[in-house]
């Protein structure tokens, strides 16, 4: 795929560690691929220094073992934890001029209603359980300044026309769902006010595998039809195989190799992916 | 062992520390400022938060009023105004015309009041965001950025569940176009007298240690939506069985002997006056 | 008669505040305060540590104004003390100036200073002694009893005085204790400014302590039970007096000797220990004892054991309710907690009126 835009999403050089570091920390992480916390202080290095970019309507994919630092990644970019160094710029908030890791509070919440829809692993981070299904995807139109009653149902019906949730569980509470059901809530909730990049965390994760193959053929075809950014962090390599465009592979906290997701597989330069590749039946 | 109370019971620093607090509620409207709740010989949860307002603000020349859901007469009402003329000895009344301070609990008078009043209401809980988020941590982090999809979406939620907002006393308020308020447990009836009110309006919560305000003049807006607009109670076709008043919020009663429901005023002193002003007229 | 379903509250409250004075005195007995300081040492010591306030005779008059509902005393006193400048605050008090009384170990058998038992209920069985029922009648035979025991004991009162080690500072010097930083950050005080979270740990400590005897002891209970990730073991429970000390007002640099002393208070004072796990680099873990403290005025030791485990709890993340700040601090204390839920008595006619209207609204269009 050829690139004659620029990039929706620019990533530069972001850095999460959780442990405030030492002198040492520096000196025994970089260019250190066997770990990614600091023997002296304990501190965890869980992203260093990731840069990447996201054209529109791509799907990028973030692929590595539990602990690599890619669920970090993007829930730093979704704020929901803080990155402790680097920069990130949206082509569609304030032309991409803005670093999005130091405005405010009140903007950091416009850019989670518009810019980004989150799908969790796990939907209680993001569904108020409780709360009937309708409700749950009126939350962020409401957040985006929605006051019409009418047309935010309109636009949740249509959501779920789109996510096939029957219409007789919308106005039942996810609480009461399945765990494919309220993966489907979530993603009409992450869709509800057409942002330009979706962030999906291992979202099939845990579901049975007739479920997990719906819910992926329904993300590929929501991004057929709405052309929508998407990154889709996996540790599952058919997943990223399915889904993606291109990959990104980490390891303890580092990118390894990234590239089309068609060469890597094929063709994976670095041991680590070649042993991922290979347990790929 | 003797012990004399001080003018208005608490020491004068108390005094000055809540008059403080409360400059600071006026000053930034419809914010709930934190403050350190003393305690109070009336139990939390009956009135201390107005009971501390009222007490810190009440000078020799006040004349007091207390009403507790309509009844100058109810047993907290009473119990209230004991206390604050045993701690200050200042006049009280039941005529709202009169009253410099008004402390309510759940109801604004009927008659309309004036400039130079000061209306306290007792608010048992301040944080009209804390039934979708019970942590008081991210409350707090809610206001500041005013974020407030939170309050709409319980409204929402009752919509999509019931077909119409079903709030019953505290529905949520707008003040100021910054900062969602609970107005208190009043009933929707009485929410769009705070509107552009001419008196000082001051909630206290005791047990919840927060003071907020409607300074004179403040926009107020019930929350709805825009093709849900706000209601207040259904009063029509119902009349106060002693004054005939009408158009007012009144208590429902229901005759021992027939079973048959009737209707009286809520607010006792106006159904007072209009039956005195009745007399005089005969 | 039309006016009488509009009048009338003042006098039946009246009439119920009668009913109250007739319930006090109907069994033709009136308690003097000096008996129930004299008798009533346990409920002394619970109602002064709740309300924190420390004074023995006003919690006694408390109590007699209240019937001896604890919860009714309490409040009685908050309220007093709110009436109340505060004019100074004491000195830093060391726990191990402590006159003491009772001090025992569930760690270690020897411990330096040995295990004083003191005056406890732990070793008595709990068969109700009838022969207490006409004891009053032999009070010379007591007095007696008393004389005697104060004869035989005055010599070795002096041997108590010795202030005795801290038992958890044998464990610190083996460097088995997490060592922590000495704080010498200013307490916040809770009764001048409300609580904001996160809190630091003095205002912890003081809503701990002032808490609901029977609210700490539940949460406390809850975490021993799995609701809660703390199971600790009493490193050292001491109970006695302790010297307070404020500055001397009027000088203009703070000088130790011109501190005065203004009497002493009893305390009961609970180091617990719990193992942990300490992080040594990503794989590596090792343990090591934390610290969880509990202290009240008078001798309250099961509240005060379950302080020490709630204080611990809320400086551990956990999952589980007592280990989250705003559950328990907001919860605990008897003067929030009776008035919110006595509050419901109440009438709320008018929220009533408001929540009738929405309910015959919904039937409405549900038709």
């Amino acid at each position: 795929m050829t690139h004659f835009e620029e990039p929706i999403l620019k990533v530069r050089e972001l850095s999460k560690k959780f442990g405030d570091g030492c002198d040492s920390c520096n000196s025994l992480i970089e260019g250190s691929l066997d770990r990614n916390y600091c023997p002296v202080c304990g501190t965890i290095h869980a992203c260093q220094k990731i840069s990447f970019d996201l054209y529109r309507g791509e799907i990028l994919g973030i692929v590595g073992e539990s602990g690599s630092g890619k669920s970090t990644l993007v829930r730093c970019l979704y704020f929901d934890q803080e990155a402790t160094a680097g920069n990130a710029y949206i082509k569609d908030y304030s032309d991409g001029q803005e670093n999005i890791f130091s405005v405010t509070s009140q903007k950091k919440r416009y850019i989670r209603d518009h810019i980004f829809g989150m799908v969790y692993q796990n939907p209680y981070l993001s569904l108020k359980m409780r709360f009937t299904s309708l409700s749950n995807v009126a939350e962020k139109l409401i957040a985006a300044g929605n006051r019409n009653v009418g047309k935010m149902l309109d636009r949740g019906h249509q959501l779920f026309d789109h996510v096939n949730l029957e219409g007789f569980r919308r106005k039942d509470a996810p609480a009461t769902f399945s765990g494919g059901m309220q993966q489907r809530v979530q993603i009409a909730k992450a869709l509800s006010n057409n942002p330009p990049i979706l962030l999906l965390d291992e979202v099939t994760t845990g579901l049975d595998l007739s479920v997990q193959a719906n819910v992926l053929d329904l993300i590929k075809e929501l991004q057929r039809e709405l052309e929508i950014s998407m990154i889709v962090v996996s540790h599952d390599l058919s997943v990223i195989r399915m889904l993606a465009d291109r990959t990104i592979v980490m390891l303890n906290g580092k990118v390894i190799e990234h590239g089309l997701t068609d060469q890597i597989l094929e063709d994976p330069q670095h041991p680590y992916t070649q042993q991922l590749v290979h347990s790929l039946l | 062992m003797n012990y004399e109370y001080n003018f208005g019971f608490f020491d004068e620093g108390s005094k000055r520390e809540i008059r403080r607090t409360i400059l600071k509620a006026i000053a930034i409207p419809g914010y709930q400022v934190p403050f350190a709740s003393r305690e109070m010989p009336i139990a939390r949860g009956w009135g201390t938060g107005g009971l501390q307002i009222t007490l810190s603000l009440a000078g020799k020349g006040d004349v007091l009023k207390v009403i507790d859901q309509g009844s100058d007469e109810s047993v907290n009402a009473v119990n209230i105004k004991k206390l604050v003329n045993k701690t200050t000895g200042i006049l009280e009344t039941i005529d709202t015309e009169a009253a410099t301070l008004i402390q309510s609990r759940h109801r604004i008078p009927e008659k309309y009041l004036k400039n130079g009043q000061i209306l306290v209401l007792q608010v048992p809980m301040p944080e009209p965001l804390r039934r979708v988020e019970s942590s008081e941590y991210k409350t707090k982090r809610l206001h500041a950025d005013a974020e407030y999809s939170g309050a709409w979406l319980m409204l929402f939620e009752q919509i999509v569940k019931y077909g119409s907002m079903t709030t019953g006393a505290a529905h949520p308020v707008f003040v100021h176009d910054r900062y969602v308020m609970a107005p208190s447990p009043i009933p929707k009836y009485d929410n769009p007298k705070m509107n552009h009110s001419e008196a000082l309006i001051l909630l206290g919560a005791g047990r919840e240690k927060k003071i907020y305000a409607v300074p004179p003049y403040t926009k107020v807006v019930s929350l709805a939506f825009e093709d849900h607009p706000f209601e207040v109670e259904n009063v029509e076709g119902r009349k106060c069985h002693l004054c005939g008043a009408t158009g007012i919020f009144f208590d429902e009663l229901e005759d021992d002997e027939t079973g048959e429901v009737y209707y009286q005023c809520n607010d006792s002193s106006y159904c007072l006056s209009r039956l005195n002003s009745d007399k005089e007229v005969q | 008669m039309a006016y009488v379903a509009v009048k009338g509250g003042t006098i039946a409250i009246e009439e119920s505040i009668k009913r109250l004075k007739y319930e006090r005195l109907k069994k033709r007995g009136i308690l003097d305060v000096k008996n129930i300081e004299a008798g009533m040492r346990g409920l002394i010591d619970q109602v002064m540590s709740e309300s924190s306030m420390y004074c023995e005779e006003l919690a006694a008059l408390a109590i007699k104004h209240a019937e001896g509902s604890p919860e009714e005393a309490v409040f009685l006193l908050r309220a007093f003390r709110s009436t109340l400048p505060r004019k100074h605050y004491s000195k830093v008090v060391n726990s191990e100036d402590m006159r003491i009384e009772r001090r025992i170990s569930a760690s270690f058998k020897n411990i330096p200073g040995g295990q004083i038992l003191g005056a406890a209920y732990d070793y008595t069985h709990r068969l109700i002694d009838f022969s207490l029922v006409n004891d009053h009648q032999s009070i010379a035979a007591e007095m007696q009893w008393l004389d005697n025991y104060l004869t035989d004991y005055q010599p070795q009162e002096e041997a108590v005085v010795l202030r005795m080690p801290k038992v958890l500072d044998y464990l610190r010097n083996q460097g088995l204790m997490i060592n922590y930083e000495e704080n010498n950050e200013e307490p916040k005080d809770i009764t001048k400014e409300s609580l904001k979270f996160p809190t630091v740990r003095s205002e912890r400590l003081q809503i701990l302590t002032r808490g609901q005897t029977g609210a700490v002891t539940a949460l406390g209970y809850a975490s021993l039970r799995g609701f809660g990730s703390v199971h600790p073991t009493v490193g050292e429970l001491r109970i006695g007096q302790l010297p307070i000390f404020i500055s001397n007002p009027l000088a203009s640099e703070t000088n130790e000797d011109d501190d005065f002393y203004i009497g002493e208070i009893k305390v009961t004072e609970v180091e617990t220990i719990i193992s942990t796990s300490v992080k040594k680099g990503r794989s590596k873990t090792e343990l090591k004892f934390d610290i969880g403290y509990g202290i009240c005025y008078g001798q309250n030791e099961t509240k005060a054991v379950a302080m020490s485990i709630l204080d611990r709890c809320l400086e551990t993340k956990d999952d589980a309710p007592t280990h989250d700040e705003e559950f328990v601090l907001y919860h605990i204390d008897s003067v929030e907690a009776t008035g919110f839920i006595s509050h419901l008595k109440l009438p709320h006619y008018v929220t009533f009126q408001s929540k009738l209207d929405s309910v015959r609204k919904t039937q409405k269009e549900a038709k």
